[in-house]
């Protein structure tokens, strides 16, 4: 919403500076976004008139002018204008004026062996124009020495305010005076508008033609016709006001509904009577209905949208913008002035749906006062009269004008308890009038009020609306801040599991150098179908793009096409995460906090690419397998207890992957290498190793008692080391024998690592050589050589019994044990 | 007759020539080892007479000890020197390179620094974090709110919604974090201290917006929460926040559907071409909406307004990352570019706390 300062001043009688009117608006809620003054921008052009040109003795393009600039003696100014001559009252800038068409400061100067003290001005060196058909030519009785800006009217600022959509009062000039006066900065100008005496019956029959149901479509349509008008321009001040705020002026009767569109946020509409055939009707527009509107666009109707018609078919768009053939223009010589009321709902969906913005839309969506439905068509008739001449008709009234009569039983009271600010109640209550709230007080209740609600104000319904009068009025900045009361002592901590997880999932990721990306919650429908999603139900109907449309069942297509993007960027080698949602359905409970990881290239934990201690290679499923296991373990789960199977979902590469699991229940996480199609379908080259951890399967940590930890029992006896190599079917898993000889003597087997694995050249084909090391921790004595033969023979016996394993060292599988299995091969 | 000068001569040039330990080692052998030749002089003795004996005995002694002594000293030298060469031939290039360890190379992103410093600094003004679901109902992400019908948010053209269902029912992603607070009322009794920071999602993609974006909201709901302590504790978050001694905030009059009164707020800042300082300068920037929560909300939620009052506030994560580190602009928070991740993220266990500060 803009305004010219002057234009502001018709309604308020204020003294205050520009400055000052500016700082008020942001204050009570009319937030400024610019001021603009025209003046600033030409500061220094005065008014002047060349006293003498003469031809410059070196430059025949060139003239020597002496200026009377109406300060002291004439100067001698250098100019190329062809128009410079003698006589003429022009624009002078001195030197040191900046030049906004040159983007110059102008200085003294010599122009070839001349001196020249200022410039002589174009329209196009102001900046007001394109044109350069030479220096400005100003009436001759311009007066000169008097500043350029003044003299042209163009000393006018211009104020924007941004309005909040609850105060369609402030569209208009007069209703930003209100506030202005309330805070006390100036007195309303708020004199009743004189009706118009009509003179004759207004001819044009008007009929309200809808069903039953839909009368608040358009509750008042008023019509009244001026005839014998002339239409020419509007009057210098209206034509100056307009350009200021931006409308182009385009004719006297169009500029005048423009003019009360903004001077009082009341939207009119002029129809050129002698283009409107027989009576009008409004009703909603009929399927294959079009209008040519006056933005020169045509538009199909439907019957969601409210028309005013006449006996040609749609004329205008109710509430929104008018039509080009019953425009007035200037052979218009009779008019007819329309004020209505339209449901503000219908209009901004109209509006919407045709994509048709206007400034009667905006305040008819926003709700325009009705009281002034009628004042507001007599303001107008008055402004054509004045400015058109004319003759008025009586006004025909369709409908009826609402009388909204909102009362608001109000304990002033309510202004401390929501703000904690304490006023009196004087204060409050002339806020509240000032504003045009009409108020009543309770005999027995010096604190209660009854306010009626002033029929511009369509947004304060209740006490809290009055409230936010008061304190918008009468200052925010005058509530003091006050602490809000902590409960006694320390903190008591808030986090729930899974927020805590959460938080720690990504430092422990970041901890193992990967690099936290944050990517779109959507993926496209063919990346959700790639990882196990793409259910319609999570299918964006209006997707900002075709690749940002389905939500994500997987952090996976995000850091894939992440990775991508990278490598495409020339860095190969990235090791991403992410923390953060995913969809398997559209329930409240179908959501889930994943923890993903990938590695490409050589993106290993070390560090990636070559070194000089050696080159990494490529990522493979088991760097993945370390991550997801730090991950899990440092989220509290005792990895002891995660079952790692072989095998994951389809988008990892069958043989070099795994489920997590923990007991019977359902995968708490998988990870592995992503299976070759996948990546060629999401167009990312390999190698890369993910692994994706389901926080909220993860199990909460059993709650106990106390913090205090196990007993820590420490052995004296020093433990003993005795590794086993073992031939067995190479299908076999090198876990399955761990976990034999870990069970072959629960009380002395302390543990039991894999050391080597070996196929080939000395291993029979189809078998592999695995090679344990046994860690034995004795009790109560030290073990004698017996006791350490009778444990080999029961390691090896529970790994041939359980996996069918034989001792690499000795075939028959009878010898006790092999105290050193090097490297095989 | 061995002449004892000269052979104490030659033992000692022999000592002195020795350059290795085991070239020491024979010296010490040939001279007195058992068939050294002072050990053979010495084993001469016996054949003499008590007094011949006695004397020869003493200057033996003593050559025996000058050959000692010498051999030790000689020994010193020889270790010195072979340390020395043994050094020297192991000295490496310690100017190579080391890899960098995992802790130095991984990064936490902006945002989720940066909900950390806010979680630290409201839960110890005793908030809760409370979390929702992004995939919303109508009630829950408008109706409760005191959207009303029709209001330009509902539509396609905001909001992301899901297909109907059989029902007529449209899912949608939420366009705030708002309903989180909606689903706090309506499972919590008052007094109520929760924030709620998390993932929104409006139609919108420019420059400056982006159709993923990050809020966090607050909700304070008790018998006496005012205006007055919500500047309170929009103050001292911002004071904390941005870490300086002390902030000033404008509050604008403003319009929310569920807040009445709402503001705007905006905090005063010094730009110095690209950075923004707090705590100083002339200029205002908008950092954020609130206001007391609107009786309509509070009802929709089972709070009678006429008991119960407070307010809410809501800021985006986003903003105020870039408003604190700098960061240009917001679409890169979303490209997982290493180098910006490098860049502008956060070590592992740079972690804030109040005690510590926020950024240590």
């Amino acid at each position: 919403m803009k305004f010219t300062l002057s234009w502001l001043k018709d309604h308020l009688d204020a003294e205050a500076s520009l400055a000052d009117i500016a700082d008020a608006l942001t204050r009570v809620g009319l937030e400024v976004e610019g001021v603009e003054d025209p003046a600033e921008r030409l500061r220094g052009f005065t008014v002047a008139r060349i006293v003498e040109a003469t031809q410059h003795p070196n430059a025949d393009r060139l003239r020597v002018c002496s200026v009377d600039t109406g300060a002291g003696a004439p100067v001698q100014v250098v100019c190329g204008a062809p128009n410079a001559r003698a006589g003429l009252v022009t624009v002078f800038s001195a030197p040191g004026t900046y030049i906004p068409g040159k983007d110059m400061t102008i200085a003294s100067g010599v122009i070839r062996g001349v001196e020249s003290n200022g410039m002589l001005c174009s329209a196009s060196e102001l900046g007001l124009s394109e044109e350069h058909d030479g220096i400005l030519e100003l009436p001759g009785d311009a007066p000169v020495g008097r500043p350029y800006g003044a003299f042209a009217g163009m000393d006018d600022p211009v104020v924007d305010v941004a309005l909040t959509p609850n105060r369609p009062d402030a569209a208009g000039v007069h209703g930003i005076a209100r506030d202005l006066a309330a805070l006390g900065l100036g007195r309303l100008k708020d004199e009743p508008v004189p009706a118009v005496e009509g003179r004759f019956p207004q001819p044009v029959a008007v009929a309200l033609d809808f069903a039953a149901g839909d009368e608040a479509l358009c509750p008042v349509f008023a019509l009244r016709l001026v005839r014998g008008v002339r239409n020419g321009s509007s009057p210098e001040w209206m034509r100056r006001r307009l350009a200021a705020i931006g409308l182009r002026p385009i004719n006297a009767l169009v500029d005048i509904t423009n003019y009360m569109t903004f001077d009082r946020g009341r939207p009119l509409h002029v129809f050129d009577a002698a283009k409107v055939q027989g009576g009008i009707v409004v009703r909603r527009a009929r399927d294959g209905e079009t209008l040519a509107a006056l933005n020169g666009r045509s538009y199909a109707l439907d019957p969601s949208t409210v028309v005013i018609a006449d006996a040609h078919g749609v004329e205008s768009i109710a509430g929104i913008m008018g039509g080009e053939a019953s425009g007035c223009d200037e052979a218009t010589t009779d008019v007819l002035i329309e004020s209505a009321l339209w449901d503000p709902t219908n209009i901004a969906q109209s509006g919407r749906r045709l994509s048709l913005s206007s400034d009667a839309r905006y305040r008819f969506e926003r709700g325009v006062d009705p009281a002034f439905a009628l004042p507001g068509l007599d303001l107008a008739t008055r402004l054509v009269l004045d400015i058109c001449g004319g003759e008025p008709s009586d006004v025909t009234l369709a409908g009826t004008v609402p009388k909204p009569d909102h009362r608001i039983d109000f304990p002033l009271s309510e202004v401390h308890r929501l703000t904690g600010l304490d006023l009196p109640p004087s204060d409050m209550q002339r806020i509240l009038e000032k504003l045009g709230f009409e108020l009543v007080g309770h005999p027995d209740n010096a604190d209660r009020i009854v306010a009626r609600v002033p029929s511009w104000r369509p947004d304060v319904h209740g006490k809290a609306d009055l409230v936010e009068e008061i304190v918008r009025i009468a200052g925010l900045d005058r509530v003091e801040s006050q602490p809000l009361p902590r409960e006694p002592g320390v903190p008591r901590p808030v986090l729930t599991l899974l927020q805590k997880r959460t938080r720690l999932a990504k430092r422990v990721l970041a901890g193992e150098g990967l690099l936290e990306a944050v990517t779109w919650s959507f993926v496209s429908d063919e990346q959700a179908a790639l990882f196990g999603g793409g259910k319609p139900e999570l299918r964006l109907a209006n997707p900002i793009a075709a690749d940002l449309s389905a939500m994500r069942p997987s952090l996976l297509p995000g850091l894939l096409a992440g990775a991508g993007r990278n490598a495409a960027r020339g860095a190969g080698d990235v090791a991403l995460f992410e923390v953060g949602q995913v969809f398997l359905g559209d329930g409240e409970g179908d959501q889930r906090i994943a923890a993903a990881g990938l590695r490409r290239g050589t993106a290993k934990a070390p560090g990636a690419g070559r070194h000089w201690t050696g080159a990494a290679g490529p990522v493979g499923v088991f760097d993945a397998k370390a991550d997801a296991l730090a991950l899990i373990a440092a989220l509290g789960v005792n990895p002891a207890g995660v079952q790692a199977v072989p095998g994951g979902p389809e988008w990892l590469h069958p043989g070099r992957s795994l489920t997590f699991r923990m007991g019977p229940k359902a995968a708490i996480g998988w990870c592995g290498e992503v299976h070759p199609e996948v990546l060629r379908a999401l167009d990312v080259a390999g190698p890369v190793a993910v692994f994706e951890i389901v926080l909220d399967a993860l199990p909460a940590p059993k709650a106990r008692p106390t913090k205090a930890r196990p007993k820590l029992v420490l052995s004296d006896l020093q433990p003993v080391e005795r590794d086993f190599a073992f031939l067995v079917d190479r299908k076999t898993a090198a876990s399955d024998l761990a976990s034999a000889a870990q069970g072959a003597d629960r009380a002395l087997v302390a543990a039991v690592s894999v050391f080597d694995v070996y196929e080939g050249k000395g291993v029979p084909e189809g078998q592999k050589s695995v090679a344990l090391a046994v860690t034995l921790q004795p009790k109560d004595r030290t073990l004698a050589e017996a006791d350490l033969d009778a444990v080999s023979r029961k390691i090896v016996d529970a790994v041939a019994r359980k996996v069918g394993a034989t001792l690499r060292s000795d075939p028959s599988g009878t010898a006790a044990a092999a105290d050193a299995a090097p490297k095989a091969g | 007759m061995v002449d004892e000068a000269e052979l104490e001569a030659s033992i000692l040039a022999e000592v002195g020539a020795a350059d290795t330990e085991a070239a020491l080692d024979a010296v010490r052998v040939g001279a007195l080892g058992k068939k050294g030749s002072v050990s053979t002089l010495m084993a001469t003795l016996g054949r003499m007479s008590p007094d011949e004996r006695k004397a020869r005995g003493a200057a033996l002694n003593l050559l025996k000890d000058r050959v000692s002594a010498a051999l030790a000293e000689r020994r010193d030298v020889v270790m010195a020197r072979a340390m020395a060469a043994r050094l020297a031939a192991e000295t490496l290039d310690v100017s190579l390179p080391v890899r960098d360890a995992p802790v130095l190379a991984g990064r936490l992103h902006p945002i989720s620094q940066v909900t950390d410093e806010i979680t630290a600094i409201f839960a110890d003004m005793g908030f809760a974090i409370a979390e929702g679901p992004d995939v919303e109902t109508d009630f829950y992400n408008f109706t409760a709110l005191n959207f009303p019908v029709g209001h330009p948010a509902r539509e396609m053209h905001d909001t992301f919604f899901f297909e109907p269902k059989p029902d007529g029912e449209r899912r949608l992603l939420r366009t705030h974090t708002s309903p989180v607070q909606v689903r706090t009322m309506l499972a919590q009794k008052p007094p109520i201290r929760v924030v709620c920071p998390g993932r929104t999602y409006r139609c919108d993609s420019d420059q400056t917006h982006t159709p993923m974006f990050h809020q966090v909201e607050g909700l304070v709901i008790d018998k006496r929460a005012n205006l007055a302590n919500l500047k309170w504790v929009l103050e001292e978050f911002c004071r904390a926040f941005f870490e300086v001694d002390s902030v000033k905030m404008r509050f604008r009059p403003s319009f929310f559907p569920f807040t009445e009164p709402s503001m705007e707020v905006d905090i005063q800042c010094a730009r110095r071409g690209d950075e923004i300082r707090f705590g100083e300068g002339e200029d205002w920037l908008e950092i954020l909406g609130c206001g007391m929560v609107h009786a309509n909300v509070l009802r929709h939620c089972g709070i009678d307004p006429d008991e119960y009052q407070g307010f809410a506030w809501g800021m985006g994560i986003d903003r105020i990352a870039m408003l604190k580190y700098g960061m240009p602009d917001l679409r890169p928070f979303f490209d997982a570019d290493v180098r910006w991740l490098n860049h502008y993220g956060f070590r592992p266990l740079d972690m804030p706390t109040l005690a510590g500060g926020l950024t240590g």
